[in-house]
């Protein structure tokens, strides 16, 4: 018995990748279950099915316990892929086929409507970058942090997850704040995707314009995209398209506008 | 169907080039919209009848593979966020975390209330004209 466990275990540890489609699968099954059975409708599976994965991840977080890799000496921070067993999970959920399937989903949206929203959703962009730095930086002013970089790095980390580090790097903020910046950054992310299916319908978030919108304004693409498949999947692509631009936007602004005015009112 | 995955996949491609050299010249040196330009690319290649008429039968099949792909990539991602280190981050990343979300939310229907206007603005005069 022992040894055909090995052998089901070896085969999930040996072949990460395709195992990853078993695993996915099973959860969309129950997903969909929980779904059409328990809220009769009411909560889109893929909503479910995207708390499922950031409830095994929370799970891989606690079974690792966010420890180091004895191998190759690398800090745990996959969640559930961190597990040599699951490790396929975070080949599918790498950002190299996230990027590859939020493109293919471009295939049928249309071009008339991007057009309509060009400025609009510039304005989004601008917006949601400054508005997320100073609500970020007002966040740990109050919480006791009163040097301009490190108000500076987590306000660029609740733009997003990778300008926080990118920020603190560039100022030379402490490992301390960098890593509580990269913490915000998650957790909006997160947040993103729990929250949005809950309150798009009273926000207005049912068309094209307004999913470019808002990925212009909460910019994280993982977030975001998961945040809108599990509202409306038609969505989608507008809201990528925008989202797109803007870690790459707050990695410009934020280490030099915005720091410099940082600077300036502390 | 393979050209449709290829077609994909050199969408993605030239979107990337475009966003690094963006990320270069801006000194970012970092992908500055890399995937909505790839996005742009597949709906400019698509929407051409030219290119497409010299496919064979079929190759859409590729981009709706990926396409429909798209869920499942989402949940493999939720799955594999950094949720503990987040959650153990203290109260300051909780807060700063979804002060931010909240505000974007408000700016949300804000900016979407006031597009509307502009746009019903348009239409209305477009109307008179």
């Amino acid at each position: 018995m022992k040894a055909v466990l090995d052998i089901m275990v070896d085969f999930f540890t040996g072949n990460g990748f395709i195992a990853s489609f078993i695993v996915v699968g099973l959860l969309c099954l129950v997903s969909d279950f929980i779904s059409k059975k328990i809220t009769k409708g009411r909560i889109h599976a893929s909503a479910i099915a995207i708390v499922l994965g950031l409830v095994l991840a929370y799970i891989g977080g606690v079974v690792m316990n966010s420890g180091v890799d004895p191998a190759t000496g690398v800090q745990y921070k996959k969640g559930l892929a961190d597990i040599a067993m699951f490790t396929g999970v975070g080949f599918l959920g790498s950002s190299m086929l996230r990027d590859f399937t939020i493109v293919s989903t471009a295939f049928g949206a249309k071009i008339s409507e991007i057009k309509k929203c060009g400025l609009v959703a510039i304005i989004a962009l601008f917006l949601g970058i400054v508005s997320s730095f100073v609500f970020g930086g007002v966040v740990a002013y109050a919480f006791g942090y009163k040097d301009a970089v490190s108000v500076a790095t987590i306000g660029a980390g609740a733009v997003t997850f990778v300008v926080g580090p990118v920020t603190g790097d560039a100022l030379g903020a402490t490992a301390e704040v960098i890593t509580l910046s990269i913490a915000a950054g998650v957790i909006k992310s997160i947040a993103v995707m729990l929250v949005t299916p809950v309150v798009a319908k009273k926000v207005g978030l049912t068309t094209p314009r307004a999913a470019m919108i808002f990925g212009g304004l909460m910019g994280t693409t993982s977030g975001t995209t998961a945040g809108l498949a599990a509202t409306d999947p038609a969505l989608v692509p507008y809201g990528a398209m925008t989202s797109t631009f803007y870690t790459g936007l707050g990695c410009l602004l934020c280490p030099s506008v915005l720091y410099a005015l940082t600077e300036l009112i502390l | 169907m393979i050209y449709g995955v290829a077609i994909l996949a050199a969408c993605m491609f030239l979107g990337t080039t475009i966003g690094e050299i963006i990320g270069l010249l801006t000194g970012v040196n970092s992908d500055v919209g890399g995937v909505g330009f790839a996005m742009l690319l597949l709906l400019l290649v698509t929407n051409c009848k030219k290119i497409t008429n010299l496919l064979p039968n079929g190759w859409e099949k590729g981009i709706q593979f990926w396409s429909a792909m798209f869920l499942p990539v989402i949940i493999a991602l939720s799955a594999s966020q950094n949720v503990y280190s987040a959650l153990s981050g203290g109260v300051l990343a909780l807060v700063a975390g979804l002060a931010v979300v909240a505000a974007a939310f408000l700016f949300l229907i804000l900016l979407n209330t006031l597009a509307g206007k502009v746009e019903a603005k348009k239409n209305s005069k477009e109307a008179e004209q």
